[in-house]
């Protein structure tokens, strides 16, 4: 029964089918209330009415629809009709753009067109939103009691309270001979690669505590990095950049790339980033070998570098405190941002691609809106941040000296105290939030500790994309697929969507991109070179004279057609003077009245 | 309009051939009526022989005339289209010019004299005045028959309109004759049947015209128009289908086709008839034995029989199969249940009853059954002597190999060897009745103990020898505790802030003496420092130190006393005002003016030395900070209404300054974007270790403090002139066209004038705004990315309008990577399906019978 009260509660779906079957005694009385009601409010009855209505008609359908089914067995009707519904929350999650709006002069072959992606796009978000149910895992984030910071719980605590799978990931590595450590994780967090500054270099399966090789490349490290997969990793050494393998055995030495201070790997686009002390940045595309641009940056040394993981633009911190943005397609930066006063220590970009995070020597931690430029808070830290990172689930961990501290939540709320502080056995080097796990990675100068940040690490993983479970067989597929699916390096821009939009240049704009494309102008005008004429009359003198009756002409047709052009204008002008000064002649009726 | 003048002959075949609509016919008539009154009663006495024109001239003129007035009203063309195919097409013929006509008319002359005179004598009665001239006429046209054909020239008697110059008189063209005029004879002679008397007189009573039959060419053109209107209405029937058929996203060749997959049987066979007579005959004998058709559970037959059952003894067989059922299915699911057990204690306590079993049995035999109990002795034997010969217990395999190499080590190991060999020993005895087996039993026992899983009450046990993870956890925490002892300094310095951790809620004094201990440990290490390194001034920046350590104190004394804060904060507010107009100042004047700052500096110093103001560098920093916690608390309040405002509120009012007072210099505002609004971060723990640049070098250090407290202007002004720089680059320079000395005095010294000036420079359109317009502190490169252009789409294809409606339909992607395995299904069909091997026929008519169909076979 529709009674204009219920008429205004937001209904679900199964209420709806609950109603009670009608009463004789019901209807009477309310449809005295309903003459009440309708005196106070016409409105709201007119809105019940039209419930009424619309609720018959979809009984009237789903009886059809039994009828014709015959889906009832038992001859009772479905409690829950139709497919399930999906929260208008976690469809917005899924959507892409807003819809387009639908303007009048459309041909019916545009309308379709219109209508069944509209419709397609709906299904997918829908769909998208249906199975994201399927996730299953969830993650939460570290609780104190009541009145206890949850920074002063120690690891030893946490390790001693989770399971014994998780209190192993709980651990120090005494490696206090060669120096401090930079750490990588491989991209489903498998593995992981210690680079020590004076050589060491060990790869380790690090869920089973084997070791996968260990060397000395008796040389300095700069920098170590995980490539696609976890057969292979790169070492920015003194000199050269090096490639080794799983097994420790050196593929290649590129002598292209020296001096490099810090590397980014591109993992959709197979390209190894790497920013010298020179101040070049190069990119180097490992599934083919070849450099693919080489930038000079001009702005000195380099040794502060992270990606932005959502659109693979390279983010290159300064000395003078600005931090640019880089895509290999341009020799310039794409954007200049001054975010500190001193120089730039250290900088990481969200999964999103939403915020960025700095730190710079005028010892603060700055928050940034990477899509509009904008700050967005900004923190002062006592000791300033040497190395930040960016966990998956939006963890900021920041490397104060020897103390690691673990913020949550600071792009959205102030955060005045840390969520984890965690104190390691030297200066912080390296740190690196180990991508499915609750895991942080910690490179320093008495060796490596990875600690547990709970809440760090997305708890759903994608088999197809990251599989921290798969089998060799399994990474194999994997590697022919990506390979496949590489994207290129053109398409590399500050807005991934622009690969969607219609390219409005203009024509010139058009024509010098090909021009620069091809290396000549395919539209110019060949030379004029004069026939070779015999019997003398090719000497120099009628060449020139030839040459001079030629010249300009393309100029003078230009000329030409402009001064015709003018010479219409002017003709249409004086004709539209004359007729309008016929008519101004011509007299009208109301023309005695003039004075 | 002219009457037509007929023959008899031509008369009835017209009548019998000839139907027209009654409205032509009508209009015809109107159209005959009006000529008639207009025409001037002279004409309608015209010379006798101009009137006896050939019959065939007129029939022709008719029907050129008829021809016209088709071809003025095609519609009502269009409503008589039978009639007119039903003409005789030979009737259909048309002279094309009167030269032509002419001549046939000198030529059929001859024989219509004969006529001409039988129509004088009747003529005489009506005009006896003009009798006299025909008369004359006629004579003359006899007499000119017998001569040579001569052409005479009509006399022009009287004054006459139409006077062809081919001495053709049109006088007689429109002239009306009467039928009664020509009838009047028949009546008379006896060679006329009366039946067409009959007739002539109806037609004389009937005062209707029969149209002339139209020209071929007309014909054939209504002809054609018709069949074109016919054919169309026929095609644009199936207008509809095809065009739903365009428009429907996918097609499934051939159409109209049945579901695939198994159809419902009775559906199949309801719909089957028989057809052939071998069919119906084998239907014939279905249905005389009452053989199911439509494959029911039972036949006729058996459901008879079934009836025949008495309800008691149908009730019984239907209790004994439940039961049979029920056991069937409960032994098979215990066997199932058993075979999937993988317990070894099971499976041994399961081995041992059956052993008993056996064994219990074999007693029996031996008693009952002495030959076959032999028998069992016989092969238990040849068991025995198997298990003599092979070496499968005898720990010489790989396995026991592997084990002995192990067995040093490992307990189990052992065990498992020697369990090999007792199994061997066990096999190799002599068969005694009484196996020991109990033993055995005790034995396995154990054994099982030892493979279970050491993790299932591992959670109990607590601490596990054989657990590596136990053991090295807790191997691990003596050896931190040693690190941390190894290091004597470090212990102190560790110890305070860990007491702040554990007791970070209530500080109590004690924790602030260590602070203060520790401060002053630190200055110490300074001050050795620096007289580490001599030949430095040095005495400004320890004040700094002590300044910056008095400050982080004293911040945290803040935190403890908001409320003092508080009150202090217009106090506070007022001195960063100063301080921001000092800044401000400063920014100005950045340049070579060192002085200015040491004064700003010494100012802060001073401040510093205050006991409730903070230190220079960070003072403004703190305010804005206790300001926000004051808007914060404001946030607070508003909370329960309202939403949180978005995160940047920071930008914001600076972006709207510079919007507000562009004069003013943007270095000022870009500074306040780098320093407003800093949120101070407590620690709690405090670092011990410097980062490790910082480390090494100390005489770097405090440089890089020095350039790092007043670097910041450097690095903004440094910045704000890229940025202009990079403005200017991008804004269009005016073209200058001058030509000094052109249409004026040129020479040194002189300049062309400023009208002229101005007259020749060409300025080029501003180039839209920079999209770092708004945003200080950011530069925006403008140049365009051609990379990414060659894989865009260059122009909007063909259906869509507008680049909006092309961008939002391809806005979704399609790939399995970002959507549901159903989504891509969907998205990817194909437009056209065809079915392999299957032949795609044409549409037929049913197709338009009922639309619905049609809509079916599209499978929207």
């Amino acid at each position: 029964m529709a009674s204009p009260g219920e008429a205004a509660v937001k209904e679900s779906h199964v209420e709806k089918k609950k109603t009670p079957p009608a009463r004789y005694w019901q209807e009477s009385q309310e449809e005295v209330k309903d003459e009440n009601e309708a005196d106070k409010s016409k409105n709201r009855a007119g809105e019940a009415a039209q419930h009424k209505k619309t609720q018959k008609a979809k009984k009237r359908k789903q009886e059809e629809h039994q009828r014709d089914g015959k889906k009832f067995i038992s001859g009772k009707s479905d409690p829950f009709p139709g497919p399930a519904p999906v929260p208008e929350d976690r469809i917005q999650k899924f959507k892409r753009k807003d819809k387009m709006k639908k303007s009048r002069g459309q041909t019916y072959m545009l309308k379709d067109i219109i209508s069944r992606t509209e419709e397609a796009s709906e299904m997918s978000q829908k769909q998208a939103a249906r199975v994201d149910l399927l996730l299953p895992e969830d993650s939460g984030f570290l609780e104190g009691d009541e009145e206890e910071d949850t920074c002063t719980i120690s690891q030893q605590d946490i390790a001693d309270a989770v399971d014994i799978t998780s209190a192993s990931k709980y651990f120090n590595l005494n490696l206090s001979q060669f120096g401090p450590y930079r750490v990588d994780y491989t991209k489903t967090g498998r593995h992981m690669l210690l680079g020590g500054r004076r050589g060491h270099v060990a790869c380790i399966d690090w869920q089973s505590k084997q070791l996968m090789c260990e060397i000395n490349v008796m040389e300095s490290v700069n920098d170590v990095k995980w490539l696609h997969s976890e057969t292979m990793y790169a070492v920015a050494q003194k000199k050269w950049l090096y490639i080794y393998d799983s097994n420790g055995i050196e593929l290649h030495c590129i002598r292209k790339f020296n001096d490099v201070l810090r590397m980014q790997f591109l993992p959709y686009h197979f390209l190894l980033a790497t920013a010298s002390a020179t101040g070049f940045l190069q990119y180097l595309d490992v599934s083919v070998g070849k450099e693919v641009a080489a930038i000079c940056t001009r702005t000195g040394r380099l040794d502060v570098m992270c990606q932005n993981p959502h659109n693979a633009i390279i983010h290159l911190g300064h000395h003078n405190g600005t931090v640019t943005l880089w895509s290999p397609n341009q020799k310039e930066a794409l954007v200049k941002m001054l975010c500190h006063q001193g120089g730039v220590r250290s900088v990481a970009v969200d999964k999103t691609g939403t915020y960025m995070v700095t730190s710079g020597m005028d010892k603060k931690l700055k928050v940034y809106d990477i899509r509009a430029f904008k700050p967005l808070k900004s923190y002062f830290l006592p000791s300033g941040a040497s190395c930040l990172s960016l966990s998956q689930r939006g963890l900021l961990s920041a490397a104060t000296g020897d103390i690691v501290q673990v913020y949550r939540d600071v792009w959205s709320t102030p955060v005045t105290k840390p969520y984890m502080a965690h104190r390691v056995r030297g200066a912080v080097w390296g740190l690196h939030f180990c991508p499915f796990e609750d895991v942080l990675g910690v490179g320093h100068g008495g060796g490596f500790t990875s600690m547990l940040v709970p809440g760090a690490g997305e708890p759903n993983f994608d088999g197809l994309d990251a599989n921290p479970y798969r089998s060799v067989k399994q990474r194999q597929e994997w590697e022919v697929k990506a390979l496949m699916e590489k994207i290129q390096p053109e398409l590399i821009s500050l807005d991934p969507t622009q690969l969607g939009q219609v390219d409005r240049a203009t024509f010139e704009q058009r024509h010098q991109d090909r021009v620069q494309a091809l290396g000549f102008d395919p539209l110019a005008k060949g030379k004029f070179i004069p026939k070779h004429k015999k019997k003398g009359r090719s000497s120099a003198g009628s060449v020139e004279k030839r040459k001079k009756q030629v010249a300009h002409e393309d100029q003078r047709d230009v000329i030409r057609k402009t001064v015709e052009n003018k010479m219409a204008i002017e003709k249409e002008r004086k004709e539209r003077k004359k007729t309008t000064a016929a008519l101004s002649n011509q007299k009208s009726a109301l023309d005695r009245f003039k004075k | 309009m002219q009457t037509a003048v007929k023959t008899k002959e031509e008369e009835a075949a017209q009548f019998t051939a000839h139907v027209c609509t009654a409205a032509v016919y009508n209009m015809a008539k109107e159209a005959k009526k009006k000529e008639a009154k207009r025409r001037p009663k002279e004409e309608r006495r015209r010379p006798k022989e101009e009137r006896r024109r050939p019959k065939e001239e007129k029939k022709k003129k008719q029907r050129r005339s008829t021809g016209l007035k088709l071809r003025s009203s095609p519609e009502q063309d269009a409503l008589k289209p039978d009639t007119v195919y039903k003409e005789d097409p030979e009737e259909l013929h048309v002279e094309l010019s009167e030269e032509q006509e002419q001549d046939e008319e000198q030529d059929e002359e001859q024989e219509q004299d004969e006529e001409q005179e039988q129509d004088e004598e009747q003529d005489e009665e009506q005009d006896e005045e003009q009798e006299e001239r025909r008369r004359q006429k006629l004579l003359e046209a006899i007499s000119s028959l017998g001569a040579r054909r001569r052409r005479t020239l009509l006399e022009r008697s009287e004054a006459a309109v139409h006077m062809s110059e081919f001495t053709v008189s049109a006088d007689g063209e429109a002239e009306r004759v009467d039928l009664s005029e020509l009838i009047g004879t028949v009546e008379q002679t006896p060679a006329v049947p009366n039946r067409t008397k009959r007739q002539l007189k109806h037609l004389q009573g009937a005062n209707r015209t029969v149209e002339s039959p139209l020209s071929r060419q007309e014909s054939e053109r209504i002809q054609r128009d018709v069949s074109f209107q016919k054919a169309a209405a026929e095609v644009s029937r199936w207008k509809a289908v095809i065009k739903q058929n365009q428009r429907a996203e996918q097609l499934v060749f051939p159409l109209n086709q049945e579901p695939s997959g198994p159809r419902p049987v009775d559906r199949v066979a309801s719909g089957w008839t028989a057809r052939t007579p071998l069919e119906e005959e084998i239907f014939g004998l279905l249905s005389a034995n009452k053989q199911p058709i439509h494959d029911p559970v039972l036949t006729p037959v058996e459901e008879a029989s079934l009836r025949a059952m008495s309800l008691e003894e149908a009730k019984q067989r239907r209790a004994e199969l439940q039961k049979a059922r029920a056991l069937q299915s409960y032994y098979e699911a215990r066997a199932r249940r058993e075979r999937k057990i993988k317990s070894k204690k099971y499976h041994k306590v399961h081995n041992k009853a059956k052993r008993k079993e056996l064994l219990k049995q074999f007693d029996d035999m031996v008693k009952e059954d002495p030959a076959s109990a032999l028998q069992e002795l016989h092969r238990m034997e040849l068991a025995r002597m198997q298990e003599r010969m092979s070496l499968k217990h005898q720990n010489s395999g790989k396995w026991a190999k592997a084990k002995a190499i192990m067995a040093r080590y490992d307990l189990g190991a052992r065990k498992a060897m020697m369990q090999q060999l007792e199994v061997n020993k066990e096999l190799t005895e002599k068969v005694v009745m009484a196996l020991n087996n109990e033993e055995e039993e005790e034995k396995e026992e154990q054994q099982e103990e030892e493979v279970l899983p050491d993790f299932v009450n591992d959670a109990e046990r607590g601490v596990d020898p054989f657990n590596p993870w136990m053991r090295g956890r807790l191997t691990e925490e003596p050896m931190e505790k040693e690190v941390s002892d190894g290091t004597e300094v470090a212990v102190q310095e560790a110890a305070a802030p860990e007491v702040e951790e554990d007791e970070e809620v209530e500080e109590t004094e004690e924790e602030k003496l260590l602070r203060e201990f520790e401060s002053r440990r630190k200055r110490r290490q300074q001050e050795e420092e620096e007289e580490a390194a001599p030949g430095r001034p040095e005495e400004e920046q320890q004040q700094e130190e002590e300044e910056e350590q008095q400050e982080e104190e004293e911040q945290q004394q803040e935190e403890e006393e908001e409320e003092e804060e508080q009150q202090q904060q217009q106090q506070e507010e007022e001195e960063q005002q100063e301080e921001e107009q000092q800044l401000s100042e400063f920014t100005t004047l950045f340049r070579g003016l060192v002085g200015v700052r040491r004064e700003v500096e010494e100012e802060n110093l001073a401040a510093a030395d205050k006991p409730d103001s903070s230190a220079p560098l960070q003072e403004s920093l703190i305010r804005v900070r206790t300001l926000e916690n004051v808007e914060d608390l404001r946030q607070l309040h508003d909370e329960a209404a309202a939403p949180p405002p978005p995160p940047t509120e920071q930008l914001p009012p600076a972006a709207e300054k510079a919007g507000k007072k562009r004069k003013r210099k943007r270095g000022i505002e870009l500074k306040e974007v780098l320093t407003k609004g800093t949120k101070e971060i407590r620690a709690p723990v405090a670092a011990t270790v410097e980062d490790a640049g910082e480390e090494a070098e100390d005489e770097p250090d405090q440089r890089r403090l020095i350039s790092e407290a007043f670097a910041g202007d450097d690095v903004v002004s440094d910045f704000l002139k890229d940025k202009r720089k990079q403005e200017a680059a991008g804004r269009p320079q005016v073209l200058d066209l001058t030509l000094p000395g052109w249409g004026d005095w040129g020479g040194t010294g002189l300049k062309p004038s400023r009208s002229k000036r101005r007259r020749f420079r060409v300025k080029v359109a501003p180039p839209p705004p920079r999209k770092d317009q708004r945003l200080p502190a950011v530069i925006i490169s403008e140049k365009r990315d051609g990379a990414v252009a060659l894989h865009q789409v260059s122009s909007l294809p063909l259906p869509f309008q507008t680049h909006g409606q092309f961008e939002s339909t391809i806005r979704t992607p399609l790939g399995r990577t970002w959507n549901t395995e159903r989504t891509v299904k969907k998205v990817i069909r194909p437009r056209v399906v065809t079915q392999l091997g299957a032949i795609i026929e044409p549409m037929t008519r049913d197709e338009l019978k009922d639309g619905k169909r049609g809509a079916d076979g599209k499978k929207l």
